[in-house]
């Protein structure tokens, strides 16, 4: 899809930002169902600096309400860069897990910015885009940090010795 | 002297209700909710002027998700209440949910009479191939040699294929969709909505607790290489030959909706009484 504008880009950024949060604040919502509050927790964390991240961006354009968004189907995958795919959760999933769907999705909007600004959009969005890469950037080195700050799973997180739900 | 009335664009999470879904993290259905409400509000309706039937199972769970008027209704008898309900309301969009199960065992007989009379409702099947609410039996689409605790060995029986049986019945509109891709789903269920007549949408929606095998399904699926098609011949080769990961519209026909209009004029009440008189 083109990006012929700086407003352009900028409510594609925001509609990026949007559509993590809201994802993660469902991703949130699932696992608090099945009880796993910490993961949960997590997830709500992350929609919440997701959001603060759209927010800025209203903010940075001036744009007292959101912008009219890229139709849901623009984008260039099945969904927007940074939004997590749903089939990513595992009711037994620990938070080294939710930061590892996180990271992948950060450095997917790496991906997604470096492309736009290696591509032939005027000057103003590049150097936008060149920015919002960095940002990323500085997101994904976050995310690493993180996850060097919880336990990574043992082998056989995922064996549930008494499962919700045996087909016996 | 009233105020003019402002009708404001809704969004999709205007057509989700306050329940939280019950299914396992992970589950495909999880993304059937989201293309169904972004659908609808694509589509510009409202939630007062569409209903949402299902019958039972994991998928059926549906009605009660969205904002939308529902009825959960009696296992694989999805279709005749939704018939009834557009017969009778012929203004509000209908929907109807169901799964493998519900839609193909249960209610596989209701299933081809819904797609023979061509009732203008869009017919939404998540496909897991298993039953998955009652802990993994296998379904009417689950492969002859899937082995279980329940079916060692497997089946052995030869798999439904739903889309085959939905244009030899005479549905008017056949899809499939991936619950791997939401925003893909809203544009093939909006698409239904809008063909008139009976429209059937296929979605393969992964079971990751009973099937975790099927999170492979995102690397087997592919869009359809050709463009749909309203020669039912054609169609049927084309489906015959499917390889279960056609994703897009695979035929829209052009039979006129249901209309529930006879040739016949009406009788009036004292004519037909005039029948039974002794």
């Amino acid at each position: 899809m083109p990006v012929p504008t700086l407003e352009d880009f900028m409510s594609r950024a925001y509609a990026m930002e949007l559509e993590a949060t809201e994802r993660y604040a469902q991703f949130a919502e699932q696992l608090d169902t099945h009880n796993n509050r910490e993961v949960a927790q997590l997830f709500r964390k992350l929609a919440q600096i997701e959001g603060l991240h759209a927010k800025r961006i209203l903010e940075e354009m001036g744009w007292p309400s959101v912008p009219a968004l890229p139709p849901a189907f623009a984008w260039e995958s099945t969904e927007a860069p940074e939004t997590a795919p749903f089939d990513a959760l595992h009711y037994l999933m620990q938070p080294w897990h939710a930061l590892e769907i996180a990271l992948r999705c950060e450095l997917q909007a790496v991906q997604y910015f470096d492309g736009i600004a290696a591509g032939a959009v005027p000057e103003r969005v590049r150097a936008a885009a060149k920015e919002m890469a960095e940002e990323e950037r500085e997101h994904v080195a976050l995310i690493k940090e993180w996850m060097k700050k919880v336990p990574r799973p043992a082998p056989g997180w995922d064996e549930d010795p008494d499962p919700p739900r045996l087909s016996e | 002297m009233n105020a003019p009335v402002t009708v404001t664009a809704l969004q999709a999470k205007d057509f989700k209700s306050d329940y939280k879904p019950v299914w396992c993290p992970g589950c495909g259905d999880y993304s059937v909710l989201t293309g169904i409400t972004k659908a609808l509000a694509m589509l510009g309706l409202r939630p007062e002027n569409v209903a949402v039937v299902s019958g039972i199972g994991c998928s059926s769970r549906i009605p009660a998700y969205t904002t939308c008027y529902g009825f959960h209704g009696v296992h694989g008898r999805s279709l005749p209440a939704a018939t009834g309900l557009k017969a009778a309301r012929p203004d509000l969009t209908v929907l109807v949910a169901s799964g493998d199960g519900d839609g193909y065992s249960i209610g596989g007989n209701h299933f081809l009479h819904a797609c023979r009379r061509n009732v203008d409702l869009t017919y939404i099947v998540m496909d897991n191939h298993v039953y998955g609410m009652t802990k993994g039996q296998p379904s009417p689409t689950t492969e002859p040699d899937w082995s279980s605790k329940l079916a060692p060995g497997g089946t052995g029986l030869r798999e439904f294929h739903p889309l085959v049986i939905a244009l030899a019945s005479g549905a008017n509109f056949i899809a499939r969709g991936f619950s791997g891709d939401p925003n893909g789903l809203a544009a093939l269920i909006a698409e239904a909505v809008r063909h008139p007549g009976f429209s059937f949408v296929e979605i393969l929606s992964p079971c990751v607790t009973f099937r975790p095998e099927q999170r492979e399904w995102k690397q087997a699926v592919h869009p359809a290489p050709v463009e749909p098609t309203d020669d039912p011949a054609r169609a049927a080769r084309r489906l015959m030959t499917d390889d279960g990961f056609n994703i897009g519209v695979l035929y829209k026909g052009d039979r006129p909706a249901f209309s529930g209009k006879t040739s016949e004029p009406l009788q009036s009440v004292e004519d037909l009484e005039c029948q039974f008189r002794l």
